[in-house]
């Protein structure tokens, strides 16, 4: 079977352990986390993923920003993003799409939702 | 004596041809009687060849009567058939909501779980507010919102932590006075009526929920506004909110026990320190 590597940035302990804790549901997923947009930039550098699943609002580098960069680095130029945020306006939603996120999804987190999304970008 | 003689002959002449006539007569019916007996024999033989379909007719009848029973039979399978095939897609389609609602209960409990697994990962009080705000804003969807403790000394809930508000901006509300201090005093969670129009009140929230240990309760959950995209509350909100209060109740009691515990242990160390030295 294979083994998709999933990123999750989240720097909400709570809501990160409620990602993981969902994503462990689909089987074959190998999951890492992230504290926030740097911490995620630099486990992004050392490894390679299949999967990022990002917050927008945290310390240090925020979600969005973490996409553009992403989306910059020729590595990572296709890797599906899913960005799970509480920013429910539509120009957010546009603004992270622009950027490059494939996934726009809002809180109160919706385990179906998510799982849905990654199922359906890593087609399984 | 010649026209006499001529006479005889006429006679026998006539005679003969009378006899002739006659002849031909006896013939003629003798050929009807013929006739008549083969005509007799061809109406018996048809009425022979009539008598035998009507058996044949009876054998059809009996057997288009099985075929119809046969039909009659295997319609009522049909229709016994098309019941099933309907009570399996009414079950399939009984057994399919009943997978999304176990679904849903089954993330409501997951999420639950994570809740009260990070509420009593800690005894720091702090960090225990802080969990508080997170599952209020991931969980329920809130945006503006604040925890309120009450204060056994004086009886008033007073603000400890907030979101999207000031905490210093919520007021202090005396037990038994107000939809939160109601709320405070009777234990039971209170929702507005209707949303639609509802300016932020710090004493009228759109939603109250006492933390509660058994019958004790120790401070409340006020709700002022909600995220742009959640627009209501659903039925998993409430038993969310209602299984949420219960262990943010005891994370946050046994968190301020541990904290005033430590406070005052250091407290008597400085004492012990300062007498022995």
């Amino acid at each position: 079977m294979d083994v998709y590597k999933v990123l999750v940035v989240e720097d909400s302990p709570t809501m990160r352990q409620l990602i993981v804790f969902a994503l462990k549901r689909i089987r074959g997923l190998r999951i890492i986390e992230a504290n926030d947009g740097v911490d995620g930039l630099k486990k992004l550098s050392s490894d390679t993923f299949d999967l990022i699943l990002t917050d927008i609002n945290m310390p240090i580098m925020d979600g969005l920003k973490l996409v553009s960069m992403v989306r910059n680095n020729p590595k990572y130029k296709e890797v599906p993003i899913v960005v799970i945020t509480t920013e429910g306006a539509v120009e957010d939603r546009e603004r992270a799409l622009a950027l490059g996120a494939n996934e726009y999804i809002t809180k109160p987190i919706q385990t179906t939702q998510i799982l849905d999304a990654v199922k359906r970008l890593l087609s399984l | 004596m010649s026209r006499s003689s001529d006479d005889n002959n006429n006679i026998s002449s006539r005679g003969e041809e009378f006899l002739q006539i006659f002849k031909k007569g006896a013939d003629f019916t003798h050929e009807l009687l013929k006739e008549n007996e083969r005509l007799r024999y061809r109406m018996l033989k048809l009425e022979e060849s009539i008598a035998l379909p009507d058996d044949d007719e009876a054998d059809v009848s009996h057997e288009a009567m099985q075929l119809r029973l046969k039909i009659e039979e295997l319609e009522k399978e049909k229709e016994e058939i098309l019941g099933r095939v309907r009570k399996v897609e009414e079950e399939n389609e009984d057994f399919a909501n009943r997978y999304v609602e176990i679904e849903e209960e089954n993330n409501m409990l997951a999420n639950l779980y994570i809740a009260s697994f990070q509420l009593h990962s800690t005894l720091d009080f702090k960090e225990v507010l802080q969990i508080i705000l997170e599952i209020v804003i991931n969980l329920i969807g809130a945006e503006e919102f604040g925890v309120l403790l009450l204060d056994e000394k004086t009886n008033k809930l007073e603000p400890v932590a907030s979101e999207g508000v000031s905490t210093s901006a919520l007021p202090s509300i005396p037990v038994g006075q107000g939809i939160i201090g109601e709320a405070t005093e009777s234990g039971e969670n209170y929702f507005i009526d209707s949303m639609t129009g509802y300016q932020r009140d710090f004493e009228k929230p759109l939603v109250c929920i006492p933390l509660k240990i058994k019958e004790h309760v120790i401070g409340v959950v006020v709700i002022y506004k909600l995220l742009v995209q959640k627009d209501e509350f659903n039925s998993v909100d409430y038993e969310l909110f209602t299984l949420l209060a219960g262990h943010a109740a005891t994370a946050v009691f046994s968190s301020r026990l541990y904290s005033d515990s430590e406070r005052k242990l250091s407290t008597i160390q400085g004492f012990i320190d300062l007498l022995t030295k």
